[in-house]
């Protein structure tokens, strides 16, 4: 029962995901396969840095000073964040923005539980942000399950799945502690010492196998951007 | 609610009746008599709105049970109607039909409980749970802290404190203020 093969071969593939002919508007029929066609499946690639140190340094002061954020909630911390940007904590003035696709976003909030399936969502979307790219998790759901230790259906450690930056403890934090999370974010972007997106290049393999293994209905290509 | 429990019981097999409020009543029913019971409530009775359909695992009894909360809101009252169904064959009838509302519970108690209601539209794809490989989780005996830590990686140090034991200990050893 708990062979991992066994686990991941009993669920069937999703419809939208076979193999299919499709008719297109020139009258055209041909075949697609959606895994080969609508992905993407080269393998992230680590970025090197400029050759000159100064160089590197004046990147990396530009990208801690353009935050933006990708829209995307899970748990409690998806409300919690809002007070940030209205004008009693205004996160905007820090140069924090909320974008809402990934495309346009470097900065992952995970804010809060994150159950098996907003994994695989969180997993998507984050492949699909541009490098460099950096994750903060939000509450203490992300750092050791919190109050969601037990349960059958919540992830306990973010960093095996994703390479993350910045823990911001609390049940929720207050936007204060956002803000200070936020500002350390960028003394480790400055320092040259944010480099996540590179870590998950580097050890993909070891990311992939952990996310399998809690993913049991994993239909999607391995790298997916 | 007392005259229509009368009439109810002319009418219909009805097992053991629990009045919680003047306008709030339980009665428990054989698997079979339910739906001729809901037809009549729904029909005749004025109960026209099913509030809830949900399940309970009795595991020291072998028996699941069924809620379904129906709503009479002209008279503001509500009857619960119980089905308790054997744990190891808990199949029951779909009554999607009479409400259309009833099939995305009966979606959820197939996934959660196990219990097939044959017939109601969507009943085995997934509804919450997506790649579920283990028994329903609430049923009681699907251990969630054994599968969670079978499951997934945790991060040492968690430790747990009773707040009262803690309290005297740090008393005992700071003294605390009188």
């Amino acid at each position: 029962m708990r062979d991992e093969d066994t686990l991941v071969r009993r669920v069937p593939v999703k419809d939208e995901l076979k193999k299919r002919v499709v008719k297109g508007p020139d009258g055209l029929e041909f075949e697609v396969d959606p895994i080969q066609d609508y992905y993407c499946d080269a393998r992230p690639e680590v970025r090197p840095g400029s050759y000159v140190r100064i160089v590197e340094d004046l990147f990396n002061w530009a990208r801690s000073e353009s935050l933006w954020i990708l829209g995307f909630g899970t748990g409690c911390g998806a409300i919690e964040m809002r007070p940030l940007m209205t004008p009693r904590f205004d996160a905007y003035r820090y140069g924090i923005q909320w974008r809402p696709t990934p495309r346009q976003a470097n900065l992952f909030v995970i804010s809060g539980y994150l159950s098996v399936k907003t994994l695989k969502r969180a997993i998507r979307s984050y492949e699909q942000m541009q490098s460099p790219k950096y994750v903060v998790g939000l509450g203490s759901c992300t750092i050791n399950g919190g109050m969601y230790w037990d349960s059958y259906n919540t992830i306990k450690k973010l960093d095996e799945y994703l390479p993350v930056d910045v823990y911001i403890a609390g049940c929720m934090p207050r936007p204060e502690a956002l803000l200070a999370g936020f500002e350390e974010l960028k003394r480790i972007i400055r320092a040259g010492k944010a480099e996540g997106a590179n870590l998950y290049a580097q050890n993909f393999d070891w990311y992939k196998a952990n996310q399998k293994r809690v993913i049991h209905d994993w239909d999607m290509p391995d790298y997916n951007w | 609610m007392r005259t229509l429990l009368e009439s109810l019981k002319e009418r219909f097999p009805l097992g053991p009746i629990t009045e919680q409020r003047p306008d709030l009543a339980f009665v428990t029913v054989e698997r079979e008599t339910l739906r001729p019971l809901i037809v009549h409530l729904r029909d005749r009775e004025g109960f026209t709105h099913l509030v809830l359909l949900t399940a309970v695992d009795w595991i020291e009894e072998n028996l699941f049970q069924l809620t379904y909360l129906v709503h009479d809101r002209a008279n503001a009252r509500d009857i619960g109607l119980r089905v308790m169904l054997p744990r190891d064959e808990p199949e029951m009838e779909s009554i999607h039909d009479l409400w259309p509302t009833a099939a995305t519970y009966q979606r959820e108690l197939k996934e959660m409980f196990g219990i097939p209601f044959p017939g109601s539209p969507r009943l085995d794809e997934e509804f919450i749970l997506e790649g579920w490989v283990d028994i329903p989780p609430y049923r009681r005996d699907f251990d969630t802290l054994k599968f969670a830590e079978e499951n997934f990686e945790h991060r040492a140090g968690r430790g747990t404190t009773d707040p009262a034991t803690h309290m005297r200990e740090r008393m005992a050893t700071q003294g605390g203020s009188k």
